[in-house]
């Protein structure tokens, strides 16, 4: 309606008018954010009030259904399935990042010195985080196939083991499994956003430290750490909030299974939502999520702002 | 380098760097190696006797020509690209002229549309796909390339918002004024003189935005349904898995070549890349 609006005051009137009207700083802001608005309302602010219409009421696929409160979220607060689901993001979030941090900034710090086919390495090592996350899980999940995995290949080769280990046939391996894919896929975009901040660090600061008779690892603690830490912040939070809401690597890699054991939010809320075609419970499901994730976003807009007045 | 005896630059530095190597890289060599691998070598059991997994001397493009010959391929990557490069264009588009706006333009609330377009940035899509699915479904939007081009860029306008930010704030505010003097009208000043400087920033959010629309999934595997409408990650899962059957050779084959065109894209501007990765994190 507003477009509408906009478009035809902007028509009907001679051009000096409406070039007068762009010149005024008010207008020609609002003239530049109505396609954006526009869209992000139509398709996040929208769905997001649809959305939480949906978890109060009783709807199936081809069903409206009726309102019936907060049935849906007491029905999944008592879901034993949910529960493991809502276990396993916190479990899944907080190990695959304690990991991708530590790798990143190690792999950070080894790209960071200069070496013959840096910018080479540098280009490859961003693969696994450019690469479509289906078709790359795809390649992870033929490598852990019970019967064909190179994996036990290697493992029997060395001598590790005897017989096979089936590592998406259980709970915990296939758990471990996952984990081990997120963190290939992210260790790249932590430890190039990290270098982008090592690279801000003045080295003269660490040569300084060192002639102080600094030890190598007194130098990280006291110098790189502390300078790198706002950069960090940023870049675990914003991975904390991909990570918890993940849904292409457990979908490819055991769909939820065995005997649901591996669910994360996203993938049990598809499974009811559009598998067994309970939208509303399905909402409920990934709305579920929001509480969380609003925590997260408050955080970083609070460290944001933070180190902004500083 | 690192300074000192040689073993320490070996042990701080290429050991580990082989050891990241390796673990990032080997996952696309066993993706080659598998798609061009006969399926009697496939599946042969890992304990199999005089079993090389790491090497095929009889190289076949069998799962290749299945890809193309039985299944959609062609037309999934078709799709991907096109509903790729509209969604960018769209997006690259509005978060220009936000960015320009947000960065550059005194008006009431600028504060809090910032603000809140950054918090739509951070909005999963796994959050919103039911209420989604049945938007797109009313707008009679379902199973059309459509439902993706115009979804797209909720998470990329934001995005590209915010790097454009970063970009307008560092054109000294002299250059448009320069061009007020000289006659100018603001939306001329911008176009011809703003946008053009900051077109390295259009072009790191632009590829970034490539790469993020390639790759996404679950949109595109709840709003499509007939087979020749799918994009490439979500028709490779659902043509080439039949119940408990993976047609691996083929299935690797798919994500290979499912892969080149971004991989393509992405090493002509990896520098820009880079910086669209680094700006969006930093902002």
């Amino acid at each position: 309606m507003a477009v509408s609006a906009v478009t035809t005051t902007l028509g009907d009137t001679p051009p000096p008018r409406r070039q007068r009207l762009l010149e005024d700083e008010r207008w020609l802001a609002f003239v530049l954010l109505v396609p954006t608005m526009v869209l992000l309302g139509m398709f996040i602010a929208y769905p997001f009030v649809r959305g939480i219409m949906l978890s109060v009421t009783s709807s199936r696929v081809g069903v409206p259904g009726d309102f019936v409160g907060l049935a849906n979220y007491y029905k999944i607060w008592n879901d034993g399935i949910f529960r493991t689901a809502v276990y396993n993001t916190f479990l899944y979030t907080g190990v695959t990042t304690v990991f991708k941090l530590s790798l990143g900034l190690w792999l950070a710090m080894l790209l960071n010195h200069h070496f013959r086919g840096k910018a080479f390495t540098r280009a490859f090592i961003l693969l696994p985080f450019i690469i479509p996350t289906v078709l790359s899980t795809f390649a992870w999940k033929w490598m852990f196939d019970p019967t064909f995995s190179v994996i036990n290949w290697c493992l029997f080769q060395l001598g590790a083991i005897t017989g096979r280990i089936n590592w998406l046939g259980d709970p915990d391996l296939a758990m471990a499994s996952i984990m081990v894919v997120n963190i290939w896929r992210g260790v790249p975009f932590f430890a190039i956003s990290l270098l982008a901040g090592l690279q801000t660090i003045s080295p003269e600061l660490n040569e300084a430290a060192a002639i102080d008779g600094a030890k190598p690892w007194q130098r990280f603690w006291y110098i790189t750490w502390p300078l790198l830490l706002p950069v960090t912040m940023v870049v675990v939070l914003f991975s904390v909030i991909q990570t918890f809401a993940d849904f292409q690597i457990v979908y490819v890699m055991t769909g939820g299974g065995p005997a649901n054991a591996t669910h994360l939010f996203a993938t049990y809320a598809y499974q009811i939502g559009i598998g067994t075609g309970l939208l509303s419970e399905g909402a409920a499901i990934s709305l579920a999520m929001f509480p969380i994730l609003l925590l997260v976003v408050i955080v970083q807009l609070l460290y944001i702002r933070r180190v902004e007045t500083r | 380098m690192i300074e000192g005896a040689k073993w320490r630059r070996w042990v701080f530095f290429y050991i580990p760097m082989a050891f990241f190597l390796l673990f990032l890289l080997f996952p696309f060599y066993w993706m080659v190696i598998t798609s061009v691998r006969p399926d009697g070598e496939l599946y042969r059991p890992w304990n199999s006797i005089n079993y090389n997994p790491f090497w095929t001397w009889k190289p076949t493009w069998d799962h290749v020509r299945l890809l193309f010959e039985e299944t959609l391929f062609a037309s999934w990557l078709w799709n991907t690209m096109f509903i790729a490069l509209a969604s960018t264009v769209i997006s690259l588009i509005c978060g220009v002229f936000a960015g320009y706006a947000l960065s550059r333009l005194n008006f009431p609330f600028a504060g809090s549309l910032g603000t809140g377009i950054f918090i739509t940035y951070l909005v999963p899509q796994t959050l919103l796909f039911i209420p989604l699915a049945e938007i797109i479904r009313n707008y009679r939007l379902g199973d059309t390339p459509w439902s993706l081009i115009l979804t797209y860029p909720t998470f990329l306008i934001p995005f590209c918002t915010w790097l454009m930010m970063g970009y307008f704030k560092a054109v000294p505010k002299e250059l448009e004024e320069c061009a007020r003097i000289d006659g100018a009208s603001r939306w001329q000043a911008m176009i011809y003189i703003i946008i053009p400087v900051a077109i390295p920033g259009i072009l790191s959010a632009g590829i970034f935005a490539f790469t993020l629309s390639w790759n996404e999934f679950i949109y595109a595997l709840v709003f499509l349904s007939s087979p020749e409408q799918k994009t490439v990650p979500v028709g490779v899962i659902s043509e080439l898995i039949r119940g408990d059957v993976f047609y691996w050779g083929p299935l690797m084959a798919g994500a290979l070549l499912g892969s080149i065109p971004v991989a393509i894209a992405y090493s002509f501007f990896v520098e820009h890349y880079v910086a669209g990765l680094t700006g969006s994190v930093k902002g």
